[in-house]
């Protein structure tokens, strides 16, 4: 240093001294990584080029086992079988065409395709295990198992496979898996996935997937060249999913299904005194067990292509004209409104004219004279035309609305549509020009703009049963582990209750027992011998055709404009457990196809009651 | 505009090791990225070239001004830098879970890597300006140490401990290497140890679990314990000679992880052995025992304490990352100085020699 003065010097002696302490200080300590260097590299040098080469630690993930799904009475709907995987490593490959050989005459492997599939991982990464097939069978895998000894770089993976025991039932409720999206991964809620797992996609699996997936646990394992496992270094355990059990009932749940086979539609049952969904079944349907095993193409093109949307949950996402199921809303409308009379009659001469225009109804020759019960048990047109146009369409789609058709349920359980009332402000903002009053009177048929889904009108029937109480459908009863209800528990939740007056409801209840019960009720189809049954019928239509659709044949009229048919059923009538809701599209007349289908049931469902 | 005598004094021998440095650090990435370069890889050897290409014209930069000008805008530019921390903190980009980044517009900026040349910069103004030469008791400390606890406290809130904690070490390096005496230490130390129970709670998840995975390895396997047993077997592997250029299997495999930041010296010490490993290590004692002798014969205090506090910083830099990775020390997300890949803190680095080739090419210069 140059320092200038006396003092100066002094304090450049005294940073001098620190200055070779310091240098000193640095010596030491680079001294101590030396000799460490020295220690791992020399000393320690071969243990360690050991390891490196001949044994190699790996971590690995240990998947946890996804949580099962029973139905009500615990009989297991959804569990996980083993799924064979073979692998091949590159890096561990002696000479490929004679595995490749080796492996097509054991194997029904495509030989040209693996032999890219390696080549391109040899380059991209030598040390990750190319799967060449999912899913072999029992046979390829003893086939395999024996004779890996003389292939060396091959492995066989068990990953476990999501399987639906009884294949495609309640298939939209409980839903499919598939690889995780980026969209899902950025979520905290996936914060223990990693990229390639299957999670749930929609319904049931998607909706608890923090309670299905469980944990993943991991390993540190000792490998050796040729990548089998020497020993186990670690172990984190994985903590497996919880179990899920489901609000339906399984043989109840099949007997839907099978109504709907070779029909398009659905059904759900419920119970209007919970809100728990007893069956939902939509038709077409898929079999979620194509998904977990990765879809196979051909089966996903025939999937979306299908012209019925067999992907499309109908339960929820159905949204149908309700057809002369309305007329207990109107019926409910206007007694509380005091419109209706229940005594008064209405002569009913087969239509209805309204400024000008000829209203049909859909029995030819008419109900001669009809009150309001006598309009409801044989479904009189005339007579809910004459008295939806004396509320007029405000008044109907308010009461709509407050009785809990035109928004969704909140069943969450996937996209629920949420149906359509009509009003003037509504014609108006849709479509642009005012509502006509000749409008009101399909709408009190339940035919023109209306649209409901088939878990509204459920829940619909159900409030009217249990004293007008709107509950949240649910599909969930319990979730736990080890038989313990610790997770989630079902508890009935009423979203909304009706203002309408009891005497009414009482009115229209017993209305809809004579639809079934008493002569000429549309819903006859339906009666059963030792439960008394109530419920309507609808027939909803597709469109409006010419003057002699009338005189032809159901048979005759092209599919697609067939109307389609409605019935709700409710049991039994003096202490109500039990809702269904069927609709099928095209189905023709809703007595004639839905009742009998919303029958098999209602007797389903109470031979087993009985039973039990 | 320059005098002769600069260039005459112009520091050839510090300027070499850098090159060299700068060399085998790009080696070496090319080597730690070769297997992924499809995926990206390659652009980290080409960046860091970059990177280096800017550092040394930043160097250069910093030899233009006589370093007696720092001592006047010293405040103002630790305020500045204050200021990046905080608007980091509000507008930062996030990633990997922390806000280190600002991004403004074609680059971005990490303030922590300002702040490391700031908080020096102004240390060495205070302590240059003192009177007394050494003997600080603790009291005279209290600017010093709220200068430093300051940015220490924005960078931990980022949250970046690891570049924190470098903060204050390089920061008490300098404080101590001022002579504080011996009962202020004694104090200190046993503040600063009786304090640790209440630093532990402040720690994050995954920050207490490096701890105990280097206290306890059983007990956490598959994390951090697991980066360095990989990283010794690495280094061990290596034995005299290495496995050669491009032959190290636990980088080729993947097992190293961070293998072009934290972990580099790994993959150097697997490669080029005990022999490449030492020659690197000698480099790095003869880069900070060059900038001891520079700080021997600057021709004032502050030049030397500037250079001090420069040389501390890549000595802990480098002691606690070869540490780490050979397991001495508990994994603590230090990357190697010049030698990890890491824009911002090659060009800082570079800045700091910057100033460093500044102080020696003026040690023989009188101040008017």
């Amino acid at each position: 240093m140059v320092w200038r003065s006396d003092s100066d010097l002094r304090e450049a002696e005294i940073y001098q001294r620190r200055l070779t302490r310091l240098t000193v200080f640095i010596v030491v300590v680079f001294g101590i990584l030396f000799v460490r260097l020295w220690f791992l590299q020399i000393i320690h040098g071969y243990r360690y080029r050991t390891e490196s080469e001949n044994n190699r630690i790996h971590l690995r993930d240990v998947m946890p086992s996804r949580g099962l799904v029973f139905d009500r009475n615990g009989r297991l709907l959804v569990d996980n079988r083993p799924s064979f995987i073979l692998g091949v490593m590159p890096e561990n490959i002696r000479n490929l065409d004679s595995l490749l050989s080796d492996l097509s005459r054991l194997v029904d492997v495509d030989r040209s395709a693996a032999e890219e599939k390696i080549k391109h991982a040899a380059t991209a990464d030598p040390f990750r295990c190319v799967h060449l097939k999912k899913g072999l069978s029992r046979d390829e895998l003893a086939r395999v198992e024996t004779h890996m000894v003389t292939m060396p770089g091959v492995s066989i993976e068990v990953k476990p496979q999501r399987h639906c025991i009884y294949g495609t039932l309640a298939a939209h409720l409980i839903g499919y898996l598939g690889e995780i999206d980026k969209g899902q991964l950025g979520k905290r809620e996936y914060a223990g996935n990693k990229v390639g797992d299957f999670v749930g996609k929609c319904g049931i699996e998607k909706k608890w997937h923090k309670y299905l997936d469980g944990t993943r646990g991991g390993q540190q394992v000792e490998v050796d060249a040729s990548g089998r496992i020497l020993r186990v270094l670690y172990q984190k355990e994985a903590e497996p999913g919880a179990n899920v059990y489901l609000t339906i009932d399984k043989d109840l749940q099949m007997v839907a299904e099978q109504s709907l086979k070779n029909r398009t539609g659905a059904i759900v049952a419920m119970s209007p005194k919970s809100g728990e969904i007893l069956a939902a079944a939509s038709s077409p349907t898929f079999n979620p067990n194509d998904f977990a095993k990765g879809m196979d193409k051909r089966v996903w093109q025939e999937l979306i292509t299908n012209r019925h949307f067999p992907l499309q949950n109908r339960v929820i996402s159905g949204q149908y004209p309700p057809g002369s199921l309305f007329k207990i809303v109107v019926a409910l409308a206007g007694l509380e409104e005091g419109i209706i009379d229940p005594n008064e009659k209405v002569f009913c001469g087969g239509s209805y004219t309204f400024q000008g225009r000829e209203y049909r109804d859909w029995k030819e020759g008419g109900h001669g004279y009809v009150d309001l019960h006598r309009a409801l048990v044989e479904s009189c047109d005339v007579y809910f035309y004459k008295m939806g146009q004396r509320l007029g369409i405000d008044t109907i789609a308010k009461y709509a609305k407050n009785l809990g058709l035109g928004h969704t349920t909140g069943l969450q359980l996937g996209d629920e549509k949420q149906g359509l009332i009509p009003n003037r402000a509504w014609k108006l903002r849709r479509w642009h020009v005012p509502w006509q009053d000749g409008e009101t009177l399909s709408v009190a048929v339940g035919q023109s703009f209306t649209l409901i889904t088939p878990i509204q009108i459920a829940r619909f029937v159900s409030a009217l049963c249990n004293g007008g109480i709107l509950y949240k459908p649910q599909a969930t009863l319990w979730i736990g582990r080890n038989g313990k209800k610790d997770l989630f528990e079902f508890r009935p939740e009423a979203a909304e209750t009706w203002d309408v007056a009891k005497k009414n409801m009482e009115f229209v209840k017993k209305g809809l027992y004579g639809v079934v019960n008493e002569p000429h009720g549309t819903g006859w189809r339906a009666r059963l011998h030792n439960i008394a049954v109530a419920g309507k019928t609808g027939t909803s239509q597709v469109i409006s055709l010419p003057e002699d659709r009338e005189t032809g044949k159901e048979e005759d009229i092209p599919y697609k404009f067939r109307d389609h048919a409605w019935f709700v059923a409710i049991a039994p009538f003096e202490d109500p457990q039990i809702v269904v809701a069927v609709v099928v599209e095209h189905g023709g007349k809703g007595g004639a196809v839905a009742a009998p289908i919303a029958k098999a049931l209602l007797e389903e469902y109470f031979k087993t009651k009985v039973l039990r | 505009m320059f005098d002769r005598r600069l260039i005459d004094n112009f520091d050839w021998i510090l300027l070499a090791v850098l090159i060299v440095i700068g060399l085998l650090s790009v080696f070496n990435l090319y080597s730690a990225t070769y297997t992924v370069r499809a995926f990206g890889g390659g652009q980290i050897v080409v960046r860091q070239i970059c990177w280096y290409g800017i550092g040394f014209l930043i160097l250069l930069l910093m030899t233009t001004f006589d370093y007696h000008m720092l001592n006047r805008v010293a405040y103002p530019l630790f305020f500045l830098s204050l200021v990046l921390l905080v608007a980091v903190l509000k507008m930062g980009k996030v990633a990997h879970g922390s806000q280190r980044w600002l991004s403004l517009g074609l680059f971005s900026v990490q303030p922590s890597e300002i702040v490391k040349i700031s908080l020096v910069v102004i240390l060495a103004k205070h302590f240059s300006e003192d009177e007394r030469i050494g003997n600080y008791r603790l009291r005279d400390l209290v600017r010093p140490l709220l200068l430093t606890v300051i940015p220490f406290m924005l960078i931990v809130y980022q949250p970046d401990l690891g570049t924190a904690l470098m903060l204050l070490i390089v920061s008490f390096s300098i404080i101590i290497f001022a002579h504080v005496n011996w009962k202020s230490i004694v104090i200190f130390v046993s503040a600063a140890v009786l304090s640790t129970p209440l630093l532990w709670l402040t720690l994050q998840g995954y920050q207490k679990k490096r701890i105990i995975a280097f206290l306890r390895p059983d007990l956490d396997p598959l994390g951090a314990a697991y980066h360095v047993t990989q990283s010794k077997i690495a280094i061990g592997s290596g034995l005299f000679w290495g496995k050669g250029f491009l032959k190290g299997t636990q980088t080729r495999l993947h097992f190293l992880p961070q293998q072009h930041t934290d972990f580099s010296f790994s993959v150097l010490a697997e490669e080029w052995g005990f022999v490449g490993s030492a020659v690197v290590l000698f480099l790095y004692l003869f880069l900070i025992l060059w900038c001891i002798n520079i700080a021997r014969s600057s021709k004032d205090r502050f030049g030397t304490l500037l250079v001090i506090g420069v040389a501390a910083s890549i000595f802990w830099h480098l002691t606690i990352n070869v540490g780490m990775v050979t397991g001495l020390l508990p994994v603590v997300g230090i990357p190697l100085t010049l030698f990890s890949y890491g824009g911002s803190s090659v060009i800082s680095t570079m800045a700091a020699m910057g100033l460093v080739m500044n102080v020696s090419m003026r040690r023989f210069m009188f101040q008017a």
